[in-house]
């Protein structure tokens, strides 16, 4: 198969990701609506799809305002730290052969390193907000970041020990036997957990928690930043589910219908199954949270990382 | 943890159950006969104003959005002069209605009454009357009542006995 000119590619992934995330939201709108049977927006167009344009227009023409009390320089940078880590990400997954950015080596660790980098994001338009809410959700969010970003590696290096390669492309095509949701099953459940906290959605929206903090890090945003901050958690969760894809479902991988296809099947699988959480379970208290994270899940990514690698060397 | 999953599971299984919604404009929702809506004036089986403004509806109304003025006719027929309800301030509970004692003024099953223009929203007496009995077919108050006018002394009324001559001692 040839290969994409590395321009196409990412104009490819840059427009299929940033219209899928801008979809998305009517999604989510809508099967949220359907789960509480509801009908929710259906007016504008056909089915409502042009709900996520009106809602555009109406985000561009919205005031655009900087508290006097913020932080200005960070306050206007925060928000595309997060997009800019999030649409970096993107680069590395593979789509389908030889649809990729960037065909790193390390392209695993990349996703980690700049997952790790979106924190910076939350934490410096809390920090930038003035704001006391703003800082509390910031707060949350590094602290839940830091704490689920461990066991996320870890469960992650199953897969690593598995397929004895970093490259994605190549992690997905050491799945072409089984996928390694079945041999590698802990550490699935356990990345989908730490996904959903990466991606700060229900029930592990702590930093937002419009219940207790107002809407958290961005209470004081507006516009289009703010809009950069919704479509940048809507990356997130497509990120988070291609990510689950690639890595135990075989990615591009299966019968009768081409990669592409495929690989976007099992994205939209996750992203519906993302929305289904946010449906039906109610937020953790913040202290929950993190003996969730540290004394249930770190030590299950251990042992997970344990055992895949006593079994992989009695293989050998 | 088991119970999360059922949770989910339990949610998931409404994506079948059918919805509640009932999309107004297109779809609308059914209104019982009795739905306290728009407030109109009825009118006799024989075409005449029921109402006989004894000021009960605008005294019973809790947000005070009746006015009226009692007037007769040539006949002695008691009518309003003017019937005015303010439906900007009208909460339809209803009381007027109970109130009335000649069944003139009725509450209906249409809530759609939007305006631009808020006075619009005040409705005068040819605004209110209709010209059918509204809920009740048969009655007609002056026929019934025991009211002197033009073309029926007392005693004349329906299942009513002439008076008695109080002047006079047989039973």
């Amino acid at each position: 198969m040839t290969t994409p000119h590395p321009i196409a590619s990412i104009v490819g992934v840059l427009i299929v990701a940033l219209s899928l995330s801008a979809f998305l939201i009517w999604v989510e709108r809508r099967l949220l609506a359907l789960w509480q049977d509801r009908y929710g927006p259906n007016r504008v167009g056909p089915f409502g799809l042009l709900q996520v344009l009106a809602d555009m227009i109406k985000i561009f023409t919205k005031e655009d305002w900087i508290p006097p009390f913020a932080d200005k320089p960070v306050f206007v940078i925060a928000p595309a730290i997060i997009m800019v880590t999030v649409l970096m990400s993107f680069a590395v997954i593979p789509v389908a052969p030889g649809i990729v950015v960037s065909d790193l080596n390390i392209g695993l660790l990349f996703f980690l390193g700049m997952s790790s980098l979106g924190v910076y994001s939350i934490v410096l338009a809390g920090w930038a907000s003035g704001n006391k809410y703003s800082l509390l959700g910031g707060l949350r969010a590094a602290a839940q970041m830091i704490s689920y970003e461990v066991f996320m590696g870890l469960s992650l290096m199953g897969v690593v020990l598995l397929s004895g390669t970093f490259n994605l492309a190549g992690i997905v095509e050491a799945q072409r036997g089984l996928w390694y949701v079945i041999p590698q099953f802990l550490g699935f459940v356990l990345f989908l957990i730490a996904g959903v906290a990466e991606a700060r959605r229900l029930p592990f929206d702590l930093p937002e928690a419009e219940a207790e903090l107002v809407a958290g890090f961005h209470s004081e945003y507006s516009g289009m930043k703010f809009g950069m901050f919704f479509v940048g958690e809507y990356l997130g969760i497509t990120l988070i589910s291609s990510m689950i894809a690639v890595l135990f479902l075989g990615g591009w991988m299966g019968p009768w219908l081409p990669p592409v296809v495929w690989f976007l099947i099992k994205v939209f699988a996750f992203l519906c199954f993302f929305i289904l959480l946010r449906a039906s379970l109610p937020r953790l208290r913040f202290d929950q949270l993190m003996s969730l994270g540290w004394k249930v899940m770190f030590p299950l990514a251990l042992a997970n990382l344990l055992v895949t690698g006593a079994v992989v060397l009695v293989k050998k | 943890m088991l119970s999360v999953i059922r949770t989910i599971w339990n949610v998931f299984l409404h994506s079948f159950h059918r919805r509640v919604t009932i999309q107004y404009p297109d779809e609308k929702p059914y209104l019982t006969p009795r739905t306290r809506g728009r407030i109109v004036l009825s009118r006799d089986p024989d075409g005449g104003e029921r109402c006989v403004a004894c000021y009960l509806c605008a005294a019973v109304c809790p947000v005070d959005c009746i006015a009226l003025q009692a007037t007769e006719d040539e006949n002695g027929r008691r009518y309003p002069e003017f019937f005015r309800i303010n439906f900007s301030r009208c909460i339809f509970c209803g009381l007027c209605e109970d109130a009335c004692p000649t069944y003139a003024i009725q509450l209906t099953p249409d809530f759609e009454m939007s305006e631009y223009n808020r006075q619009n929203l005040v409705y005068e007496k040819e605004d209110l009357l209709i010209d059918g009995p509204g809920k009740y077919p048969g009655y007609n108050f002056w026929r019934v009542s025991g009211v002197q006018i033009e073309g029926k002394d007392k005693g004349e009324a329906e299942n009513e006995a002439p008076p008695t001559d109080v002047y006079r001692l047989m039973p």
